[in-house]
């Protein structure tokens, strides 16, 4: 077990920087997960992490020892896949004991045939059949160990790549979009082993994925990444109620955050879509804003104006306990869209007029770099605090 | 289909039936002239293929069959069953053993030998950075080249007065020879040409199967400690090459068991029947001594091992290279 720490990490691909001064740390036992789109730089972090590429600048330690300058199998650490990169020639068995094999056995003890001769080969091979047996029960997989990964199914193989990063107990586990070549149920499947797993085995786990439901339900903490930068790193409940960035809050979420313009009238009060809100926001009157507000914030209003914003609905997608509605707003061309629950919006069909409200401690508030503006709803005087620093 | 039988067997049902009955008809009938359709078409696509398989594989095969049963003579004007008396002359032929024999050490020696340094001259330049396609293509020309031509540019190379490698042996102190008129060397010479001409193709099969292999193995290897050049060659590159190895086993062997150029040009099998091997003797019953019959049945020995060859490798191979 081990933390690992990650100090400005720099690197470029020709003219292309692909991280920008990455600077992370994860604590010993942690499950952290990087998010973000594809080519955002997260499978690149975390190939430098595992030593499969260099960085340009910037160190790394795992469980305080330096491990720039170590080859792969010196770092103490495992990684899984997306392709699962399982030998196809070898049975599961070797497959998984290949890790155990490349270290207790010499180059000579590998040999084809003479290898068998040496004396002690026989009994650390039995050693290590012992243990890829005990693993892959383990992980429900002991009777596969005589398959080929031709033979199994995306699951099974899996399996297999988590029992070979396992089978050495190795001190960080690197798992690259694990799940991604699997179909949508097994993927909700193995994202639960996935977690036992790491519960079992108490060691640290970095992970990444595109997929912002496997980062929330997996992780202790999410690193959200976008062009080779942390944008922000928080436990899933902040990343998705109190996000720092306004990237970070289009990115998080589905459906898709509502970004309204506003311009501030005057203090406590915000125009936005022919409605008037009553935010507090310590900017100038006539400043312009950008109001984030989650589609569950809102909910059926009496009568627009004052509090509540007025749409007319263009369509309607029932998804069992919810509904999403999407609405026109009447003050402009903002499309937008309300999850409103289907017992309180029975009636609401397609042309109707609705007036949906919105509570001002749901609003978040960015400026027009994107940056979160942070309001004060509980002091009585609105008014604007500094963000924290972003990606501490 | 089963159910309209099944009504009809049972005559004096109600009414029913009658309607049951008629319904199928009408729907059967189309159905039928489309699978004949289908067929029309699906012959008519194959066609041009299976005529041509025919009229230029099959036919001359069995026309080979027969001839090899007869003692026809080339352009003569009669001809007699003898049935397998051309086979047995032809195992009882002390020249013919001689070239069979040849020819399976050649073989034995082309296909390894093209194997091994196609390989390596693969994995030379795939591991090099500058220079990739002019290697390549000076290691294929080869294989492109008229192999009789090459051969005349290899007789002045290994010509024992003048020849460049005899020049060239003398000049450090090495003892020379008559490479084409001796019988020990004619035929490892030959064997060293067949795998010089052979290199280039096989070289560019394994780039190809080299280019194949991803790189997540290579990863995967190098964090689970197979990170030295030969660990990492044994764990991922060779077995991934199985299937290109196989083919590249497959096509050399044929391609050597085939070869004539060489022989013709260089040695016509001589001295002796040093060097002679089985297409050469075929073509020399065949066309210089006129012996048609007995060619003929060179030729069926040549066929039957040929497919023998590649139906074994390709059985046993296959199980061992694709793991799927």
């Amino acid at each position: 077990m081990a933390s690992v720490s990650i100090d400005s990490i720099h690197k470029n691909y020709g003219a292309t920087s692909v991280l920008r001064g990455v600077s992370l740390s994860i604590a010993d036992g942690e499950f952290l997960t990087l998010l973000g789109p594809s080519g955002c730089g997260k499978s690149t972090l975390l190939r430098i992490l595992a030593g499969l590429e260099v960085q340009d600048a910037g160190s790394l330690s795992i469980g305080e020892r330096a491990v720039d300058n170590l080859r792969p199998k010196c770092r103490d650490v495992a990684m899984v896949f997306q392709s699962y990169a399982l030998y196809p020639h070898m049975t599961v068995a070797s497959n998984m004991g290949l890790p155990l094999r490349m270290r207790r056995l010499s180059t000579f003890e590998r040999l084809p045939l003479l290898g068998r001769l040496l004396p002690g080969t026989a009994r650390i091979a039995a050693e290590i059949d012992a243990e890829v047996t005990r693993t892959a029960k383990s992980l429900g997989i002991g009777h596969l160990l005589a398959r080929k990964p031709g033979q199994l199914s995306g699951g099974q193989r899996q399996r297999v790549a988590v029992g070979r990063a396992m089978v050495r107990h190795p001190a960080v586990f690197l798992m690259d979009e694990p799940l991604s070549n699997l179909d949508a149920k097994l993927r909700v499947q193995m994202r639960a082993e996935i977690k036992e797993l790491h519960q079992r085995l108490g060691v640290t786990f970095v992970y990444v994925t595109h997929d912002q439901a496997e980062a929330m339900t997996l992780s202790d903490r999410v690193a959200v990444m976008l062009d080779g930068e942390l944008l922000q790193v928080a436990p899933p409940q902040e990343i998705y109620a109190d996000p720092d960035d306004r990237r970070v809050a289009e990115f998080i979420g589905s459906p898709k955050i509502n970004m309204l313009d506003g311009v501030v009238r005057e203090r406590g009060l915000i125009d936005v879509a022919g409605s008037t809100l009553a935010i507090g926001a310590d900017a100038l009157a006539g400043a312009h804003l950008t109001l984030g507000i989650r589609p569950e914030a809102f909910h059926l209003a009496e009568r627009g104006g004052q509090g509540a914003l007025t749409g007319s609905v263009r369509m309607i997608e029932h998804m069992g306990s919810d509904l999403f509605v999407h609405l026109d707003l009447a003050g402009g061309d903002h499309p937008l869209i309300a999850r409103l629950l289907a017992e309180r919006a029975p009636h609401v069909v397609p042309g109707q007029t609705l007036h949906v409200g919105v509570g001002p401690d749901r609003v978040l508030l960015f400026d027009h770099d994107g940056r979160r503006l942070r309001q004060e709803v509980e002091s009585g005087r609105a008014s604007v605090t500094p963000i924290r620093e972003v990606a501490r | 289909m089963s159910e309209p039988l099944a009504l009809t067997g049972a005559p004096d049902e109600p009414s029913a039936t009658g309607s049951v009955r008629a319904l199928p008809s009408p729907a059967v009938a189309p159905a039928r002239r489309r699978a004949l359709t289908e067929a029309l078409a699906a012959w008519a696509l194959a066609g041009p293929a299976v005529f041509f398989l025919l009229a230029l594989f099959f036919l001359p095969v069995i026309g080979v069959l027969v001839i090899a049963l007869t003692d026809w003579q080339f352009g003569a004007l009669t001809l007699a069953f003898v049935g397998l008396a051309n086979f047995r002359e032809v195992f009882a032929d002390d020249g013919f053993r001689a070239s069979l024999v040849n020819t399976i050490v050649y073989v034995l020696i082309v296909v390894p030998g093209t194997l091994v340094f196609g390989l390596l001259i693969a994995l030379l330049i795939e591991s090099g950075k500058s220079c990739r396609s002019f290697y390549r293509a000076i290691h294929f020309l080869p294989f492109m080249a008229t192999l009789t031509a090459m051969a005349v540019a290899w007789e002045a190379l290994l010509h024992p007065t003048i020849g460049l490698v005899n020049q060239t042996l003398a000049a450090i102190g090495l003892p020379t020879a008559n490479w084409l008129r001796d019988e020990n060397t004619a035929l490892p010479v030959l064997a060293v040409i067949g795998i010089w001409q052979n290199l280039g193709y096989a070289m560019v099969l394994f780039l190809a199967g080299l280019k194949s292999i991803p790189q997540d193995l290579y990863d995967a290897a190098d964090i689970d400690g197979a990170d030295l050049w030969l660990d990492r060659f044994r764990t991922v590159t060779l077995p991934l090459l199985g299937p290109v190895s196989m083919f590249v086993v497959i096509v050399v062997a044929l391609r050597a068991f085939e070869s004539f150029d060489t022989v013709k040009v260089l040695t016509q099998g001589g001295p002796g029947h040093a060097s002679e091997m089985l297409l050469y003797t075929l073509y020399r019953e065949s066309f210089e001594y006129l012996r048609t019959g007995y060619g003929a049945a060179v030729a069926v020995v040549f066929l039957a091992i040929v497919v023998t060859l590649t139906l074994a490798q390709a059985r046993l191979m296959d199980r061992k290279v694709h793991y799927q």
